[in-house]
């Protein structure tokens, strides 16, 4: 039963995703071509309005729900790993036209062709995992 | 919406990373004996494949209750316009024909395009420790370089492949 909120928020995170049309091979295509401001108005209200409530948990060090504290834990610092890192990602993202998120949202609409995409993700992160000592980081 | 479902994981005490369970899924079919990276607690992250399972049966709900009369995204004609020159028509629904009809599928090229997508993909958002709702918008909102420097990553690869590249493959 502890679970059914995070099955409750996933169903809404997959109909939001679907009927933003962020799911949308197309309107990713939009993006990277600068030509519409529909992505850009979905990502720039979730960081603004993020911004804004991380800040107010900070301030009024607001807890969870079981009464911890909730925390911001720094990432690591690097340059060369978020940016080639991000790179490969980018490529992906681009080609595919999904991020990890709206891979699962669009086997969920019917285009079950997104199950290579998604399954060729586990691959690729198995692949990180396998070769992490090797890469520079 | 999207920073609500963020808050909402944050209030449970969890936070909000979507390709995390990529790694999770190595862990669980027992990948951690072939790695070190996946030899972790997995178990700890079954919250998020709910969270996925949830995203799966969303998706369901939309398609089945939820969608427009007329399912063609409307994007910009000067996208429309470009896609044509790669060959690739308007849309007829949210993703276009030429890459995930089952003829695009069966097709080497087809197969090619999703599975190189897909491993890019998960290789890209582990190394850069995380993907587009990790950093884009969990990151950006605790206002961390690191993030803004994977975003920076992402554009910079999106536009290599959009720019550069899908007039070599398309």
């Amino acid at each position: 039963m502890k679970f059914i909120k995070f099955l409750l928020l996933g169903i809404v995170f997959g109909i939001v995703m679907a009927k933003s049309e962020a799911i949308s091979w197309f309107r990713i295509q939009e993006m990277f071509r600068f030509q519409a401001f529909h992505m850009y108005g979905i990502i720039g209200t979730a960081v603004t309005l993020g911004v804004i409530g991380v800040a107010l948990i900070k301030k009024f060090k607001i807890r969870d729900f079981h009464g911890n504290p909730i925390l911001f834990l720094p990432k690591e610092k690097s340059i060369v790993r978020y940016l080639v890192g991000g790179t490969i990602f980018g490529l992906g993202w681009a080609l595919s036209g999904a991020c990890p998120g709206p891979m699962v949202v669009n086997i969920g609409y019917g285009f079950f062709a997104m199950a290579i995409v998604f399954l060729f993700a586990i691959v690729g992160t198995f692949l990180y995992g396998y070769f992490k000592e090797k890469l520079p980081h | 919406m999207i920073a609500g479902i963020m808050f909402f994981l944050l209030y449970f005490g969890q936070s909000f990373g979507f390709s995390a369970n990529l790694r999770t899924i190595c862990g669980a079919v027992g990948l951690g004996k072939k790695a070190k990276f996946f030899d972790f607690n997995w178990k700890a992250q079954t919250w998020n494949l709910v969270f996925l399972m949830g995203a799966i049966i969303g998706g369901f709900i939309a398609y089945q209750f939820l969608s427009p009369a007329n399912p063609a995204v409307q994007i910009s004609q000067a996208t429309i316009n470009d896609l044509s020159k790669l060959g690739i028509a308007a849309p007829t629904s949210l993703q276009p024909v030429e890459l995930f009809s089952w003829d695009a599928v069966l097709s080497v090229k087809g197969f090619l395009v999703l599975a190189i997508g897909g491993l890019l993909v998960g290789f890209g958002s582990r190394y850069a420790g995380g993907c587009t709702s990790g950093h884009a918008i969990s990151g950006l909102a605790d206002l961390q370089l690191p993030s803004l420097i994977a975003v920076i990553g992402f554009f910079a690869g999106g536009l290599i492949m959009t720019f550069l590249i899908f007039p070599l493959i398309f």
